[in-house]
Parts: C-alpha cells; structure tokens; sequence
C-alpha cells in the first residue's frame, strides 16, 4: 500500500465512493490514508478504475464532519460524503465531536 | 485549500435552500455557486491581478467573494465611504484589476486602462460561458482576500488573509450545516469590513440564509428582521445602540420573535447599551465578538451564558465580565509588557495572539508576527483570573467610532491647514453612542483667532462628517515628552474628564 505526506490544506478523494476530504492538520511523516478500504489519491489525480468498496469498511463519510484519529492529531475534515470508512494506517478515523463554540457572525 | 470549498459543500449539502435574500432577489446555495462560477471565468479571462468590489451590500459580494476563490484571484473589497482621490489611489494599488460597482459610485472611478469596469446588474447576469468548471488553485497559501485597513500614518496597509487563515478560521469555529431550515442572519456590516467577509463565510459554511441590507437604519432594521423571520444578528455598537435608542424613543417592544442570537463587535459596547438591549430582548443570547481584520475576524467570544450570569450575579468579579470580550476561540492569547515579558491575571499590558486564522500579515510590509508565531494587537488589555479578556484602549492612537477606524493623523493635517492654527492633537473621547468620538485640542499662533465651528466646518468639508471634532479645547501649548513626542495619554485624559 502507498504512503502518502498529509499535508494541512491537502485534499484527497476516494476511489471507491464519492467520499472527499480535506487537511485541517496531520503529524509529519508519511502515512496510508484510505477511504472503504483503497487507497485515497489527490483530488485532482484520475482515480484508477476497478476498485471495490470493502463491506466490512463502509461505515460512511459525512459532509462537514471532522475525522480525527484517537491522539487528534490528524483531522480531516469531509468535504463531500460517501460510503466508504475513512482510516489511517489500518485503523478506523472517527467524528470529532462538534464544537461549542457561539457562533460569533 | 480554498474557500471555494466552504461554497461547494453548502451546494452540495443544501443546494435548494435559499443562501442571499437581497430586496426581491434570492440565490439557492447551488445558484450562488453557478453565479460564482461565471463571475470566476469571467475573472480569469480578464487577465486580472486583482478582484476589486466598490459597491454596498448585494449578491454581487458574496459572488464577487467566491468567484474571484475559484478563479484564484485576490479578492479586494474596498471602502465606498472613501474620497475618490482615495478611492482612485487604492485603485491604482490594485490594477490591472475587475472592478465590481454600481451607478452609486462609478462616477468616482477616474477611467484607467488597467481597470475593468463591471457594473453590478450586468455581473449578476453574466451569461454561461462554457461547461468548464473552474478548477481552484490548491495552494493554501495564496492570497483570498486583501483589505485595507486605515493606517495610523500615511498610506493605507493593504493586509493579506491566505486560504488557509480564512479557513481555519471558519472550520475551527463554526459547525458546518448548524443553521435550521428556518434560520437567517441579517448583514448590516459592509462588505469592506473583515466582519463583512466573515459574515458571509461563516453564515454559507452554516447554510444560514442571508438577509442582506446596504444601509442601516434601526427602524428598517427591525422591519427586515420582522418580514424575513430573522434568526441571528451581527452588530457593532453603535448599531445596538440605536435601536435600543429607537425602542426606548417610540416605546415600542422589539416584537422580533424568530430572533434568537445577537452577537456585537468592532469597537467598545458602553455598558449602559448592553444593559439596556439584554431587558428589551430577554430571550435572546447575547455575544461579544472581539477580533481584528489580521486575524480573519473574531478572536474572543463573551458568549451568552457569560452575559446572563454577568447581568445577574452580585460578584463585581462576575459582574463586570459584561464589559469583557471574554475568552479566546480558536486561538490563544496572551498579555506582554512593553519589554515582552508575558504578565499574569489583573496585569495591564499589550495583547498577543497566536493560532493558524492569524495572518499578521501585510502586503509589502511582510508579516509581523515574532519568531514564536505571536502576532502584536497593538491592542491593550489584561485577562483575569478565569481567562476573560478585557480591553483596555488601542496602544496605537486610532479612534474607533462606531466601528469605524479614524487615525488622527489626517484630521490634525487638515486642522493644521487653518491660518490661525499653530499646533494640534487629535485624539479619542468617550462617547456613549459611538464608543469612541473625535477630539482635538488646538494651539493657536500668537494673536490669531478661530472658532471652535469654524475649525469643524474645515474638517467637514475637507474630509467627512465622522472625522469632525466633537470636542476642540483651545491651550497654550501641547504636552510632549523629551524625545519630542506629544503625550496624547494627558490630552486624553483631559477629554474623559470632559466628556465625565
């Protein structure tokens, strides 16, 4: 499997469900960020045909949800859902909970 | 990272619900984005360096704002309360450039060749132009938005907010999709404003319907919240207080009873405004936004339950929070000397902010942030023990009335030009409507004379109303410190005797 550097900003797109995410922040190093089980690939990149959505790894992808992994420090925030489980390195990311903040504007 | 993005999922999430209510005209998210889309061409086939907006609140700034993203241009709003000559300078600053107007001020605009006129109905309906979509640039670095901020010397400041500021700032404090179905936030900042552009992204990141005003005035104010069932509000102080002034006058009750949410910043809230506007809207959250345009809008929240506890405790500790911006967002914040010791609660000195929404950044000046990221205010103030901020004056001598940032400088040269004038200093007074009103004392030659009306009559017509002297005193000399430089802290201080 290919390891990828996440980079803040970066956006990825799945390549067995319509799932988008985008960077908000993510530790050094090189990692396997996949989405249902392939894979992710850069959201401009074509995505190679033929892959299929791991059942036991399509837990969902929700649009405006934050994915953090359990010491948060990769969060990605999903820019576009689908039906494929987002991980990092094997292990499932999971919803940040929402913020408390009062919106100000 | 683009803020295209934050266009692109409210399309996606809730393309059929209403985004920009203006007048008669409404946008769907999904047709503000295809609106954006064709401003975006248009933007790119321009050649443009520049996205230039010269215009008061309609469709045509949030599709101005969105498209310029998508076509990867710099967005530049630019203040329709400026001069021509000011406005035209700015202009030259920015082109070659597309500017956005309307009839109102595209008399003011001196023809250039490197400035493309658009007017605003013909951009609101600019034709397909092809099934291409624009690919936004992905480099979070890039410029999104330019303002220029009022400087305390000479030119303007033109300050820089990247993709990546703008939005950490809004991923990092607001909940995408929060809005009801039902919800609307009222926009009354002008788009020049950094609460102008917040407003929008925050309030598109939320699919929240807007409901857009160009000018405000309470009683309209209170009717446009009236017919579109308005949910929330951003005001700045003055704002708040004329309707509170309008209530209390015409001894009305607000009878708004879809408004839930009123948030307020962009300059000091005189406690008796706050006071008064929480019992004539018992019902509504209150929140004091505190932020600058370097840091992609808001920094601290008082949020409601702050204001509620405040109103209601007897603690002067607790009590006197209402006059805080409360704690910091998504940023961290701390309070230094003049030598750049950090100092701790109830200490008085210089605020600093850090965190990925600050830019701290200026075109050609570069940034100003310290080796640790921290970015100076310039604002002064302290926290307290529990981590409320309070604020304590401008460490620069800016006068903020009604939100409006004056520097004296320009004032103090047009008072200079007066025959009779030796010597002045323009400073900020209290002022309970404006948080902050203008005052001048004036030294005058030997054996000259003028009159206080006089001297507000040169500043009128030289400059604007809102930089006449609401106060001049008349002295035989100014107050300077041995280097030479005038000790406004003492004529200040003179002023809120005065105003006492």
């Amino acid at each position: 499997m290919a390891k990828t550097a996440l980079k803040a900003g970066a956006r990825f797109k799945s390549t067995v469900c319509d799932t988008q995410v985008m960077v908000v922040k993510a530790p050094a190093g090189e990692f396997e960020l996949r989405c249902g089980g392939a894979d992710m690939v850069g959201a401009t990149t074509a995505a190679p045909a033929g892959g299929a959505l791991d059942p036991a790894l399509s837990g969902e992808t929700l649009i405006g949800k934050r994915y953090v992994n359990a010491d948060e420090s990769l969060e990605l925030l999903c820019t576009k859902g689908g039906k494929g489980t987002l991980s990092l390195d094997g292990t499932a990311l999971e919803i940040k909970q929402a913020k408390q903040l009062p919106s100000s504007d | 990272m683009n803020i295209s993005t934050i266009l692109d999922m409210a399309a996606e999430a809730f393309g059929d619900r209403i985004g920009v209510v203006s007048g008669g005209q409404r946008y769907t998210y999904a047709e503000l984005r295809e609106a954006a889309w064709r401003a975006a061409r248009r933007f790119k086939a321009s050649g443009a360096a520049y996205v230039a907006l010269l215009d008061v609140n309609s469709p045509a700034a949030p599709v101005a704002l969105f498209g310029a993203a998508y076509a990867g241009i710099p967005y530049v709003p630019l203040n329709y309360r400026l001069t021509p000559a000011e406005i035209n300078k700015l202009l030259a600053r920015v082109a070659p450039a597309v500017l956005v107007t309307s009839a109102d001020f595209s008399g003011r605009i001196e023809k250039r060749a490197d400035i493309e006129v658009i007017d605003r109905a013909a951009f609101l309906a600019l034709p397909e132009g092809g099934d291409e979509l624009p690919q936004p640039a992905e480099d979070p670095r890039a410029i999104a938005v330019q303002l220029f901020t009022s400087g305390t010397t000479g030119e303007p400041k033109a300050a820089i907010l990247r993709h990546e500021n703008l939005m950490s700032y809004i991923v990092g404090t607001v909940e995408f999709a929060a809005a009801e179905e039902d919800d609307a936030i009222v926009v009354t900042v002008p788009p020049y404003h950094i609460a102008g552009i917040s407003a929008v992204l925050s309030s598109t990141y939320a699919c929240r319907r807007m409901v857009q005003m160009e000018n405000f005035e309470a009683a309209a104010w209170l009717d446009a919240c009236r017919e579109n069932s308005v949910s929330n509000a951003f005001l700045v102080p003055t704002m708040l207080q004329r309707i509170v002034d309008h209530l209390v006058d015409s001894g009305t009750q607000p009878n708004l009873p879809a408004l839930r949410a009123l948030a307020y910043g962009g300059g000091k809230m005189p406690l008796s405004t706050i006071a008064k506007a929480m019992q004539l809207f018992p019902t509504v959250d209150f929140t004091n936004a505190y932020g600058l345009t370097e840091t992609s809008s808001t920094i601290a929240v008082l949020g409601p339950d702050d204001h509620r506890a405040a109103a209601a405790s007897s603690d002067p500790a607790v009590q006197r929070r209402l006059a805080s911006v409360g704690k910091p967002g998504a940023v961290e914040i701390e309070i230094r000397d003049e030598s750049g010791k950090v100092l701790g609660p109830e200490e008085a000195g210089l605020v600093f902010v850090r965190g990925p929404q600050v830019s701290g950044e200026y075109l050609s000046l570069g940034s100003q942030l310290d080796a640790d990221g921290w970015f100076p205010t310039k604002d002064r103030g302290y926290l307290d023990a529990e981590g409320y901020l309070f604020l304590d004056g401008r460490a620069d001598d800016v006068i903020v009335r009604g939100g409006e940032n004056i520097s004296p400088g320009e004032i103090e040269d047009v008072l200079l030009g007066h025959p009779a004038v030796a010597d002045v200093a323009v400073v900020a007074m209290p002022d309970e409507q404006w948080g902050e009103g203008v005052a001048a004392a004036v030294v005058l030659k030997a054996g000259a004379s003028a009159s206080v009306a006089e001297l507000q009559e040169l500043v009128k017509n030289k400059l604007r109303s809102s930089r006449v002297p609401q106060a001049i005193v008349f002295k035989d000399a100014l107050p300077y410190n041995e280097l030479g430089k005038v000790l406004r802290r003492i004529i200040r201080q003179e002023f809120v005797q005065k105003a006492a």
